[in-house]
């Protein structure tokens, strides 16, 4: 028996370990956003408490300097505006897929299938210069459109859910004079509810998250995203980390809401949407 | 484009039959228009596939043979120099070397996913709070862990206070040698993924009925027992996808080292230099050479996977 606790004690030993690896960078960073410029410079320590556990000088500073507010609502628009058009493109194509037969589906299969283990950020060199040819370089459509246009994921998420809606339903609609969009949009649509929930819980925080595309098409300081506004903290304040850390706060914050709020529905996205 | 289309789902129209409930053959406008609808559905989709995916693939494979700047309308056909290029010269094939640290780093972190899966699997206090903890840097923003890290382990920085708690003082410059700079990174890395290869993981072990572990028990089974002949067999397919993934993440890791050196003190990775060829350097005739081999790879290491473990859940016509 004593074995056994022995072993129970460092399974717990391991886990409290892990927590504090994880838990102390954050945590040494949320309590240098508190400190003052002369507090960081008086040397006492990354690990010793602000003097005000109150002082919010520095997110001021960050929200109002670092432009945080475009870039919040930048990052909205584009949020809303590719997640409505994944949905809608995702659903529309799993539709498409599962309830007709039609010439050519086992390529159109095909290309969504091997699209799939192309990694983007392979081929950036050349869709840089497809985007710039369509004048989207430089502006908010640039990832909208990437986003919306390169998610397989998704559609393999809403192709499980149709498959799982009864054909039989479609049927009865059908001999009720439904066509084909009326049955889109009255059955299947409503049904894939929890379906549209992975997507735009994991699509989301994907979105809210990607560094490397608005970096790459929208340059201008007026268009950063919550990302590319942050990266930008590196310049004017390289040497205050107050700053800085504050920052890193606000990004980080609204994802640490959703993940208590919504974990269970997080944790499912994410495995759907790897093990597709 | 549209003459093909209309043909084609005319003809389609019989296959089309066994979908619809009615018996008797329907008017000729219908079928017609039955054979339509699934295009009208996937008419966008499919454009914007092959616009962002399979359009920058092709260009992608014709400038890489041409020495194209991507700017002057001026380009010259070069043959294979390029791919020459990238296996002859040391200072652009250096970036695989660079892949070895982040390939490291994934042996780590599956291993240790594996490990805190399987103890989480079992019935501990606080379960859900680890299980949060371990899952929760996989959602952080990537620019926000990069300043989280470079204060880690900067001069005096999170990393120095601690082992100075330790009674350790060191000035060592954690990201100021090649070797230091990358492990530090890779272990970054690390911090950010494990917790979405645990939560796979853990996903995969409580899909194993419960029974089993019981039947085990009655026939004396221990801990090691129970992972050896229960878990280890049910996680197998999660386990190479898993290894998959780290591979070809390992080969394209861009965010970390370029938000935190920006790919300085041997730390360009294959991705960083890709995009510094093509828009620093504008040599995007070169760059598509690199983009075309790192595709290659990820597409020649993923049909091995599939060779190795036939994954029925892909199949999807």
């Amino acid at each position: 028996m004593t074995r056994r606790t022995v072993a129970r004690t460092l399974v717990y030993l391991s886990l409290i370990a892990a927590t504090i690896l994880v838990l102390l960078p954050l945590g040494v960073v949320l309590l240098t956003s508190l400190k003052s410029s002369k507090e960081l410079a008086g040397g006492s320590g990354a690990l010793s408490l602000p003097d005000s556990l109150f002082n919010v000088d520095n997110y001021v500073t960050a929200f109002q300097d670092g432009r945080m507010l475009t870039a919040f609502t930048n990052t909205a628009i584009i949020l809303v505006v590719a997640i409505g058009g994944t949905v809608l493109i995702g659903s529309m194509t799993a539709y498409a897929i599962d309830r007709f037969t039609f010439r050519f589906k086992k390529l159109v299969v095909a290309l969504f299938l091997v699209a799939a283990l192309v990694p983007g950020v392979t081929t950036q060199v050349a869709t840089f210069q497809i985007v710039n040819s369509f004048g989207m370089f430089d502006s908010l459509w640039a990832p909208i459109a990437l986003y919306m246009g390169t998610d397989i994921v998704s559609i393999y998420i809403f192709l499980q859910f149709v498959r799982s809606i009864p054909i039989s339903l479609d049927e009865s609609a059908r001999l009720e004079g439904a066509n084909a969009f009326t049955i889109y949009r009255k059955i299947i649509f409503p049904l894939l509810r929890p379906a549209i929930a992975t997507v735009v819980i994991v699509k989301g925080i994907t979105v809210y998250n990607d560094f490397y595309i608005p970096f790459l098409y929208m340059t201008s300081e007026d268009l950063g995203v919550i990302s590319t506004s942050l990266f930008r903290f590196r310049g004017p304040y390289g040497a205050h980390w107050e700053v800085i850390s504050a920052g890193a706060v606000l990004v980080i914050l609204p994802t640490l809401i959703v993940f208590l709020s919504l974990q269970r529905f997080i944790y499912n996205g994410f495995m759907r949407g790897a093990t597709r | 484009m549209t003459d093909t289309t209309q043909k084609a789902t005319v003809k389609a129209a019989p296959g089309a039959a066994p979908a619809a409930p009615v018996p008797a053959p329907a008017p000729r406008r219908t079928r017609v228009w039955r054979g339509v609808t699934p295009w009208l559905f996937l008419i966008a989709p499919l454009a914007l596939l092959i616009t962002f995916t399979y359009a920058p693939i092709a260009n992608m494979l014709a400038y890489s043979f041409t020495d194209w700047d991507g700017v002057s309308p001026e380009l010259h056909y070069t043959g294979v120099e390029n791919y020459t290029e990238i296996f002859t010269r040391e200072d652009l094939f250096r970036v695989f070397f660079v892949s070895g640290y982040y390939l490291a780093a994934s042996a780590v972190q599956i291993v240790a996913a594996l490990y805190f899966a399987t103890i989480l699997s079992f019935n501990l206090r606080f379960r859900n709070f680890f299980k949060g903890v371990l899952f929760f840097p996989y959602l952080i923003n990537g620019v926000a862990i990069g300043f989280v890290f470079l204060y880690f382990f900067q001069d005096g920085g999170t990393l120095d206070s601690v082992l100075s708690l330790f009674g350790v003082h060191t000035d060592h410059a954690w990201l100021g040698t090649p070797v230091s700079a990358n492990t530090s990174l890779a272990g970054v890395s690390i911090w950010r993924y494990l917790g979405l290869n645990f939560v796979l993981f853990l996903g995969a072990i409580q899909s194993i009925p419960g029974e089993l572990y019981e039947a085990a028990e009655l026939d004396g089974a221990n801990r090691w027992h129970q992972f050896r002949y229960i878990i280890a067999p049910g996680i197998k397919p999660v386990l190479t996808l898993t290894v998959i993934l780290s591979i070809s993440g390992s080969l394209s890791a861009f965010e970390i080292p370029y938000i935190m050196t920006g790919g300085a003190t041997g730390t360009e990775t294959f991705v960083i230099q890709t995009l510094n060829l093509a828009f620093r350097f504008n040599k995007t005739g070169l760059a598509s050479a690199a983009a075309v081999v790192l595709l290659l790879i990820i597409l020649l290491v993923t049909w091995v996977q599939r060779r190795l473990v036939p994954d029925d859940k892909v199949d999807l016509a």
